[in-house]
């Protein structure tokens, strides 16, 4: 990895005193801190890994935070079987780069052995949960990092950086623990485990502006290219083998790109010409949709949708 | 000043530094807190298009005919059918001048411990009364909540003036009478602001129905307000949370310590004392995040690497400048957050910065009317959302500073060791 800058001094006035740190190097300090409290505390961590932007800089953030030992942890990737080759891609290639250790929970597999039935609507996002909870108990993880950020969800404002799961991987709002100052309290009994998120107060815009900071790496589709889409639910697809166009649905050539990355049947692309890192930020500062309102259709089933599939076991 | 937004307002600042300001509202049921929230999110332009239409979607089919703004903040199922906040929401926006996370804390005088949950991390907390009704038992208990957190800076806005004709004398009644209660905390910073957060005065945009406050507005106050305390004042404090020994080939001798400067400033050359064991040393170099730098800062997460090969391991505070003694008695001003009692007797663990010890409570000498301030004389037990005095003793010694002169080193939890559940905040040393 890159060495990078210490802490950006600014102009006086800004700040009360000259050590004071900017918004992103504060964020970086409390992200790193959480990091380093499950190493300390924990047996088996695993990084959810989607290879989107928010695992990403995950990713990063693990890097510099045991830097110049490895990584202590291996990654957990829900593969859906839908997923964008150019994602799978950049995994694999992300994996061998730094020697990490990669486990993959096949949503496919599932459906293949009978133990999950595809959904008529064809969304493979909500078929997600058996496979990460059935993966996160072969594997024994005790803690799971997820890049969940709490400005993407109403759901997700209200969840801690600790999050304990109970043996089904239920999340329950009402019994969490309260979190105060930065004493994360990673308790648990065997057969529970604890989700943790390290990116729980950045919004999208935060993520952005560190990725162009610390000049990192993102599959292409996060940047206007010409891609082969259709419509449906108001949002555009991409065509492909996992089961669109349907009849009636047309397929056009248009100058997208996407703004998360998951499952190909659920996540849409926006019409954009922004080919850069700083073209995005302009974009996403200036848009009046939120990510998830833009490109997610699995969170417009119901106003709790977010908060229902976590208490199955979501993340 | 001005308190202009951009449409976008955070872009203005993407290419310099900007700012990280985390603050907390607090205020009874009715006292108009989600509506100022949704006011401040809606008039920064931070709520979105579609988050809107969800909102005003949810409020039709409540049969209400206008968007209810509390419902972008009550997120929860349960919270959403009652119609009440239960638990702690976190709220992201910015301005052109800074970033702001906001802790949103539930009113009810059965969710203390939530105030408590937000105001830990805050560095500044607004109180909201109502202008008709003035300073209530409410207002206090959220004062000295603020207080006993030892938030920095506190900010009453007194809401609903439009229903008092924005009479200045209403105002300056209200803000004189809780000065005086925040001085009698010692709470010394206090800004009042005369606010409608129905009808938009003094929020975001200046009242033009108030001539006679010549103020910030909340807004304003947010943005210009100065954060963070200057840690070059501060001794050293440095939790080491991980050890990082690679054992690779390029970096076979390295030994660093991992772990968040709590406060101070640190340079290469430096002697410092490690604790428990009491053991000196000098630090030989800093690593902030993969690049050599040869000091640190609070609150940076760093990796220090020492002169002397001695033993230091997770748990311990390599402390620099004033020295902290520590300690097995331990005394402290505690919130108690759980259903369940604490009780004089009680074997628990207390988690210290990186540190868990076992702990049992010796005494619980007093609980407070937080209401009054008085004190309540040999409670025998604590139950949820009381604050108390509690004297606990550790298996092992702890590095304690007073909460009064570090939040960080001087705070701790007191954790059930049967199920993990956090029982119990933990403030060292006086408390207001």
């Amino acid at each position: 990895m890159t060495a990078t800058t210490a802490a950006e001094f600014v102009t006086p006035g800004e700040y009360s005193h000259p050590f004071a740190l900017s918004h992103l190097d504060a964020l970086e300090a409390e992200a790193v801190h959480i990091f380093r409290e499950v190493a300390g505390e924990f047996e088996r961590p695993v990084i959810l890994f989607s290879g989107g932007k928010d695992s990403i800089v995950m990713l990063h953030l693990a890097l510099k935070a045991f830097w110049p030992a490895p990584v202590p942890f291996a990654l957990l990737h829900v593969d859906t079987g839908h997923n964008f080759p150019e994602v799978l891609a950049y995994r694999d290639r992300t994996v061998a780069e730094h020697g990490l250790r990669l486990h993959v929970a096949s949503v496919q597999e599932f459906i293949d052995s009978g133990r999950l039935r595809e959904r008529p609507d064809g969304l493979r996002n909500p078929l997600q949960t058996v496979p990460l909870l059935a993966g996160i108990e072969s594997g024994r993880f005790d803690a799971v990092f997820g890049g969940g950020r709490r400005d993407e969800e109403k759901a997700r404002a209200k969840e801690r950086v600790f999050s304990l799961r109970d043996e089904f991987g239920a999340w329950d709002p009402r019994r969490q623990r309260p979190e105060l100052w930065s004493l994360y309290n990673g308790r648990h009994s065997p057969g529970e485990h604890v989700r943790v998120f390290p990116l729980s107060n950045w919004t999208e815009l935060d993520v952005w502006q560190y990725i162009e900071r610390e000049e990192i790496d993102l599959p292409a589709i996060y940047y206007a290219h010409e891609r082969e889409v259709f419509t449906r639910n108001g949002m555009w697809l991409t065509a492909g083998e996992w089961g669109g166009p349907k009849p009636g649905e047309t397929v056009e050539r248009r100058l997208v790109r996407y703004r998360t990355v998951g499952d190909m049947s659920c996540t849409g692309a926006v019409d954009s010409d922004a080919a850069t890192v700083a073209d995005v930020i302009t974009e996403v500062a200036a848009s009046r949709l939120t990510e998830r309102g833009a490109t997610r259709a699995d969170d417009k089933m119901s106003e709790a949708a977010m908060e229902d599939r976590k208490r199955e076991g979501y993340f | 000043m001005s308190t202009e937004l951009h449409h976008n307002p955070a872009v203005v600042g993407a290419g310099s530094a900007t700012a990280l300001l985390r603050f907390a509202t607090a205020g009874s049921v009715d006292d108009g807190k989600s509506t100022l929230v949704g006011r401040l999110l809606h008039d920064s332009k931070s709520v979105l298009t579609d988050q809107l239409e969800a909102v005003t979607h949810a409020s039709l089919k409540r049969g209400q005919d206008a968007p209810d703004l509390a419902l972008l903040t009550d997120g929860l199922r349960a919270e959403r059918e009652q119609g009440i906040t239960i638990d702690v929401a976190y709220r992201y926006f910015a301005t052109a001048r800074r970033r702001f996370i906001l802790a949103d804390t539930p009113g009810h005088v059965q969710y203390t411990r939530n105030m408590v949950t937000g105001a830990s991390t805050a560095e500044l907390a607004v109180v909201l009364v109502d202008a008709r009704n003035g300073v209530v038992e409410q207002t206090r208990r959220h004062a000295a909540v603020a207080a006993l957190l030892r938030v920095p800076h506190l900010v009453l806005a007194v809401n609903k003036m439009d229903l008092v004709d924005y009479a200045e004398p209403v105002f300056a009644a209200i803000a004189a009478e809780f000065s005086g209660y925040a001085a009698s905390l010692g709470v010394p910073d206090v800004a009042a602001i005369p606010i409608s957060a129905l009808a938009g005065d003094n929020v975001v945009e200046p009242s033009a129905h108030m001539d006679w406050y010549g103020g910030p507005t909340l807004l304003e106050h947010l943005e210009t307000v100065p954060v963070g305390t200057d840690p070059s004042a501060e001794p050293v404090r440095f939790p080491v949370q991980y050890v990082i020994r690679p054992q690779s080939g390029e970096h076979r001798d390295y030994r660093g310590y991992a772990g968040q400067l709590a406060s101070g400033v640190l340079r290469a050359g430096d002697p410092v004392t490690v604790l428990p064991s009491g053991l000196t040393t000098t630090v030989a170099g800093i690593d902030v995040l993969g690049k050599d730098t040869g000091i640190a800062y609070a609150p940076q997460s760093v990796t220090v690497r020492l002169t002397d090969d001695i033993d230091v391991s997770r748990g311990d505070l390599i402390s620099g400048g004033t020295p902290v003694e520590p300690t097995q008695d331990v005394t402290a001003t505690v919130s108690h957050l759980n259903e369940r009692p604490l009780a004089v007797g009680d074997r628990v663990l207390l988690k210290h910065t990186t540190r868990t010890v076992r702990a049992i409570v010796k005494a619980i000498p007093y609980a407070i009317d937080i209401d009054t301030l008085e004190h309540i004389d040999n409670p025998g037990t604590l139950r949820v959302n009381d604050i108390g005095r509690v004297v606990l003793r550790t298996a092992e010694p702890l590095a304690l500073d007073p909460y009064a002169t570090n939040r960080r080193t001087g705070s701790f939890l007191l954790i059930d060791p049967a199920d993990g559940t956090t029982l119990t905040a933990g403030m060292a040393g006086e408390s207001f």
